[in-house]
């Protein structure tokens, strides 16, 4: 499924993630998954979230420099080869993964992961080729 | 007493040396009048004519000439000579469309070289000298201002240029260099160097004449105790010709204005009213002999005292202070001239928002330039090495701009402290 994520941009230093999770927390937004990327000075903090125009403008109105980009999401079988499966359909359809992470809840015996790629519209054909969702 | 190069002049008696330069003041300001337009629109707007500069005491007289004058001017505007009197060219370290280029005749590369070998005579240095010139070569003045100097001298040249640190070491050692030349934070590390490789004992080095960039007691002392040398300042602009307007002499307490050259003022920078000997203010200068290219009052920025009580070394030429810092926002960064604006510009060129702050520093003897840069919407991204390539980029964007390394910080937005709605622009650390 494509979703949409939200890209925060942090310097590095102590306080900047609950910053945001106060704002966030205000808003009543909940986050269903978080990823962080950091270089040495500074970093983004990437979230999907239950309501992202709201959050975004909650963010954009307490100066946080943040930008939305589609990302595709899949569920993967909480077991041994679950990730490889995946893995290997999008090889096989020669998509370039441009960064990954997990969600942080699991539904029905499935893991979700987050896959950023060029082109989310080809993940999701080609997944779907294969009964991925 | 020391050793001079050209006694009579530089020991000439303070009356004297005004007499002089009144009478090239009104013969230099005649030949602009007569060959540069640009002067006698400016003089005219003044309600100034050759006529009314019978002397010295008439220099105020005459309108300032400014770095903007000059940039205006580009390329030879104010070439004050036919074209093809003129044999060549020195340019500032100023960015494209925006350098300063002076011409030469060979009279004047002569006149040049002459100061500039008073300066390695002062520092001790005579045509028994091995002097190893590792300023830059090339469009920059202080390669060829030194080399001049010392063929005058009659020494031994080593024309290095800058950089290399290792073949630098190597000819001092080899062909036992006794005379360095260089900018003072390059002699700075050259002595860590040489220290560091236990070479203390392999060089011949007994003075270094260092300028182009604002150094320190500290530094002198520094770099005299590292590799037991005397180490002399040096003083010039390319706009007045290059180093050489002013000289340390073996006292070290202050530089000799080459007065028969050129004529030092100091002027208070708000009211533009000469201000007396001792005073704080404005360095200003006038070529009193430069053919091709002779700038008439021009403000210099730098912050300084002149001192005319006499010298023990003999020299009679008023003595200039060390710079103690700028009427304006340009910032002497590594020898390179640097204002904030060309920083400004390269930002915004490359999309980031204008809200920037400048923190100069010194350390270990070497100075440092870092940005903090306020990210902007139009630069971020999901995708973290996109935004470290636009760094990169933006680095290298400043380096062809100022041709200076500079550190730059991508910070959140509305970081920047800001004292009454705007940015404090420039934070020089620098104690010197």
């Amino acid at each position: 499924m494509t979703l949409n994520q939200i890209s925060i941009f942090l310097e590095n230093r102590p306080g900047q993630l609950a910053e945001i999770t106060e704002e966030l927390t205000e808003a009543e937004i909940n986050i269903f998954a978080l990823n962080i990327a950091e270089a040495s000075e500074y970093g983004l903090i990437r979230i999907i979230v239950d309501d992202t125009d709201k959050a975004m403008s909650v963010l954009q109105e307490n100066g946080f420099l943040a930008t939305v980009s589609k990302v595709t999401s899949v569920g993967v079988s909480d077991k041994p080869g679950g990730l490889d499966a995946v893995a290997k359909i999008i090889s096989a359809a020669d998509i370039n993964i441009e960064y990954m992470y997990s969600m942080i809840r699991q539904k029905d015996g499935l893991a979700y992961m987050i896959f950023k790629t060029a082109d989310p519209e080809a993940l999701e054909k080609a997944l779907a080729a294969k009964g991925v969702f | 007493m020391g050793k001079f190069y050209q006694q009579e002049t530089e020991c000439m008696p303070r009356e004297e040396i005004r007499k002089l330069q009144g009478e090239r003041l009104v013969r230099i300001v005649k030949h602009v009048w007569d060959n540069v337009p640009y002067y006698k629109a400016k003089m005219e707007a003044a309600g100034v004519t050759p006529d009314d500069i019978k002397g010295l005491d008439d220099l105020h007289k005459l309108p300032f000439t400014s770095k903007e004058d000059l940039r205006e001017t580009y390329p030879d505007g104010m070439l004050a000579v036919p074209k093809n009197q003129a044999v060549r060219i020195h340019s500032t370290s100023g960015t494209t469309g925006k350098r300063v280029v002076k011409y030469y005749t060979q009279e004047d590369i002569d006149c040049w070289s002459e100061c500039c070998a008073r300066a390695i005579v002062a520092a001790g240095g005579d045509e028994n000298d091995i002097v190893q010139v590792c300023y830059g070569y090339g469009l920059f003045t202080g390669g060829a201002g030194l080399d001049g100097g010392s063929h005058k001298v009659g020494a031994l040249t080593l024309p290095m240029s800058s950089g290399n640190t290792d073949r630098q070491i190597q000819f001092m050692t080899d062909l036992g260099a006794t005379i360095l030349c260089c900018t003072p934070s390059y002699a700075a590390y050259l002595s860590e160097c040489i220290v560091e490789r236990g070479y203390r004992d392999k060089i011949r080095l007994k003075a270094g004449i260092f300028g182009a960039e604002a150094w320190s007691e500290e530094m002198r002392h520094d770099i005299e105790s590292k590799i037991g040398i005397k180490a002399y300042d040096i003083y010039g602009l390319t706009e007045l010709g290059g180093p050489g307007v002013s000289f340390e002499c073996e006292e070290q307490k202050g530089m000799h204005v080459n007065e028969d050259h050129y004529i030092a003022e100091i002027i208070n920078p708000k009211t533009l009213e000469q201000l007396p000997n001792g005073t704080q203010g404005e360095l200003v200068f006038t070529n009193l002999t430069h053919q091709a290219f002779p700038v008439i009052r021009y403000r210099t920025r730098d912050i300084c005292v002149l001192n005319d009580a006499p010298c023990s070394c003999g020299r009679t030429h008023i003595r200039m202070a060390k710079p103690m810092g700028r009427s304006d926002d340009m910032m002497i960064v590594k020898g390179v001239n640097v204002f904030p604006s060309q920083i400004e510009t390269v930002l915004i060129d490359q999309g980031y928002s204008p809200n920037y702050q400048i923190i100069v520093d010194r350390v270990n003897n070497s100075d440092t330039i870092d940005v903090n840069v306020e990210m902007s919407p139009e630069r971020i991204s999901d995708n973290l090495g996109r935004i470290a390539e636009m760094e990169k980029s933006l680095v290298a964007a400043l380096k062809a701009m100022l041709g200076i390394y500079v550190k730059v910080h991508l910070v959140a937005p509305k970081s920047i402290t800001r004292s009454e709605g705007k940015a404090v622009r420039v934070i020089d650390k620098r104690k010197i």
